[in-house]
């Protein structure tokens, strides 16, 4: 076991993709994620990397697509608002199949919004974030471990994959600071014949593109694309279950808000009331198996969330509304506190799950 | 005695181009120039959103396809990949370049960034059915400026190459034109230069080909090429509009 380092949450993630042998960072400035583009600046210069600090958001994303298309590893990092304008990219890197990895240290919306945490951007994840039929891999640490560790996992499904992984953390995240142990195994390499490396007039030349101007090869593609991530959906979601054994009642959150409700959930447990949590740990995929072999012992699930209720969607279609699905939110920058997710764990028992 | 060839640098794929369009001379040109500098095994090309898009198609290097104005962005990124080895070109048109991917043109620009970039000016978007660019001149009628572009209303055309001179970061900017054998020359040893210079990792080199666009513009591709002479040309001179290193030299 590897010595554990103090680390603030961005610059695990940082770290990770360094260690993970990304040597390409592409970023522009915005609060709570900036540190990431500050270690990058640092450290990448040293060791032979590439820290460019792009004229926008869409230039960043784009010069992402530029060294992803030669087979590299790359990533980016923003907050909320600029993710927004980072989305023309993500649709691109996804209609090209390219792999990236891109974080979202998500802040208060809409518009401009606040810088406190949030985590009001899961749809805009989830569903794929730009205009066309796509996904992304969507993971949510829950810790400054989880930051670093879902960040290597991120580049190797990307690269599996052929897609984007995004890490979507929140202020949170981003600025606590925790021991971690960046102690990982080494990436198995993956081969990429597809890069646009250079021909060296030793082959046909390859060519990266999203253009597909007949709707019958248009829509192999949709369907092509769409086999994978029914490979992905089957074999990638991730979750941690906390005293589910013999749960009645069902705490469903992720990041920042999974740690409050963890101890909400203790404080329950000590006055006998039989709750759990379920922690998506990815999005998307979103565990459906953790919630299908609750439905019928749960009589109430409660989504706790830095948001007006998006995740709750998810929550409902994955048990398919066997049960009430109520919401436990703040938002705006605000964060749940024990208490009230104690008292809407109170309020759910009491009701005993009448709809 | 072969006299003259197809450059290996283009596939057989049929050119999509309307009758009458300069891309073909300057699909040629980049090509001639690429087989001459011996770089094809090596050289990444970005193609734009515009008539251009399936530039992919046509160049037998190593091929990107960028959303509309990013080519600049994305050709940053696979230089900075391995900037030893990749020789990166855009080829983009005066909307692609000039409005939607200003900023991306302007910084790689100021950057100096050590690349390619071949930018069409015709004065109007083809691909999308002639509507008003940000080229198009002072009461050109277009889709979108049907009575005429109307500076009060609408502002000025861009001229990209005095602009971009402004800067310290870029190393060469000539405007050039393939209206004729003489100019067609020209516009080669331009862009050979433009891709000379990156190999020399000089940096960034555009050259700006003032072009037709005779299905939008309305007129055969002859009166095209009348109108280019009479319109555009005194619009836009022709010429080197930075070299730094030939300046550096008189020095």
């Amino acid at each position: 076991m590897a010595d554990k380092v103090l680390m603030k949450g961005n610059e695990a993630i940082a770290e990770a993709a360094i260690l993970a042998g990304c040597r390409h960072y592409f970023g522009y400035p915005i609060t709570p994620q900036t540190e990431i583009a500050a270690y990058m600046a640092k450290k990448m210069p040293k060791i032979g990397g590439t820290f460019l600090q792009a004229e926008s958001e869409i230039a960043a994303i784009n010069m992402v697509y530029g060294v992803s298309s030669t087979g590299k590893r790359v990533m980016t990092s923003s907050s909320s608002p600029g993710i927004s304008l980072k989305g023309e990219g993500l649709s691109y890197l996804a209609g090209a199949d390219l792999p990236a990895l891109v974080v979202n240290v998500q802040r208060g919306g809409p518009g401009l919004g606040g810088i406190q945490p949030s985590q009001s951007d899961y749809f805009q994840a989830t569903r794929g974030g730009a205009h066309g039929d796509f996904k992304m891999i969507v993971l949510a640490p829950h810790s400054v471990q989880e930051m670093a560790e879902l960040t290597v996992k991120g580049f190797d499904l990307a690269d599996k994959y052929r897609m984007t992984a995004m890490i979507l953390a929140d202020g949170t995240m981003g600025q606590m600071m925790e021991p971690v142990s960046l102690d990982f195994a080494a990436s198995e390499p993956v081969a990429k014949p597809w890069a646009t490396t250079g021909t060296k007039m030793e082959r046909e030349h390859n060519i990266v593109n999203s253009l597909f101007l007949q709707p019958d090869e248009l829509e192999k593609v949709n369907f092509e694309r769409y086999e994978r991530y029914k490979v992905i959906e089957e074999n990638e979601a991730m979750y941690e279950e906390y005293m589910m054994e013999d749960a009645e009642y069902c705490v469903v959150a992720f990041g920042i808000a999974a740690r409050v409700s963890k101890n909400a959930v203790a404080e329950a447990r000590k006055k006998g009331i039989k709750v759990g949590l379920i922690r998506p740990i990815t999005l998307w995929p979103f565990p459906t198996a953790a919630f299908a072999k609750t439905m019928g012992k749960i009589k109430e699930y409660i989504s706790v969330e830095l948001s007006m209720g998006q995740m709750i969607e998810d929550v409902r279609l994955a048990t398919e509304c066997s049960a009430p699905v109520t919401l436990c939110n703040r938002v705006g920058g605000m964060i749940p506190s024990p208490e009230q997710v104690l008292a809407a764990i109170e309020t759910a028992a009491k009701n005993g799950g009448a709809k | 005695m072969v006299v003259f060839d197809k450059p290996h640098a283009l596939t057989d794929v049929p050119l999509h181009y309307c009758p009458g369009c300069t891309h073909g001379i300057v699909h040629r040109l980049v090509a001639e120039a690429i087989d001459e500098l011996g770089i094809e095994g090596r050289t990444i090309g970005i193609a734009p959103v515009g008539c251009s898009v399936m530039a992919y198609n046509y160049f037998n290097c190593d091929m990107i396809e960028a959303a509309h104005g990013r080519a600049p962005a994305v050709a940053t990124g696979v230089k900075r990949s391995d900037p030893e080895n990749n020789i990166v070109f855009t080829y983009q048109g005066d909307g692609d370049l000039a409005s939607i991917g200003m900023a991306e043109t302007v910084h790689a620009a100021a950057r100096n960034e050590n690349i390619t970039v071949i930018f069409i000016n015709n004065a109007i978007y083809g691909m999308t059915g002639g509507q008003m660019a940000p080229t198009s001149l002072p009461g050109q009628v277009t889709q979108t400026s049907p009575y005429g572009r109307d500076p009060k209303h609408c502002g000025f055309p861009v001229k990209v190459c005095e602009m971009l001179s402004e800067l310290d970061g870029p190393e060469y900017l000539e405007r050039v034109t393939v209206n004729n054998v003489k100019n067609v020359r020209a516009a080669k040893k331009a862009i050979k230069k433009a891709f000379q210079n990156q190999i020399e990792g000089k940096g960034f080199s555009l050259i700006e080909v003032v072009s037709t666009c005779p299905t939008n513009w309305g007129l055969t591709p002859q009166a095209a090429l009348k109108w280019l002479e009479d319109n555009m040309l005194p619009y836009y001179p022709l010429g080197v509009y930075k070299d730094r290193s030939a300046k550096e030299e008189a020095k």
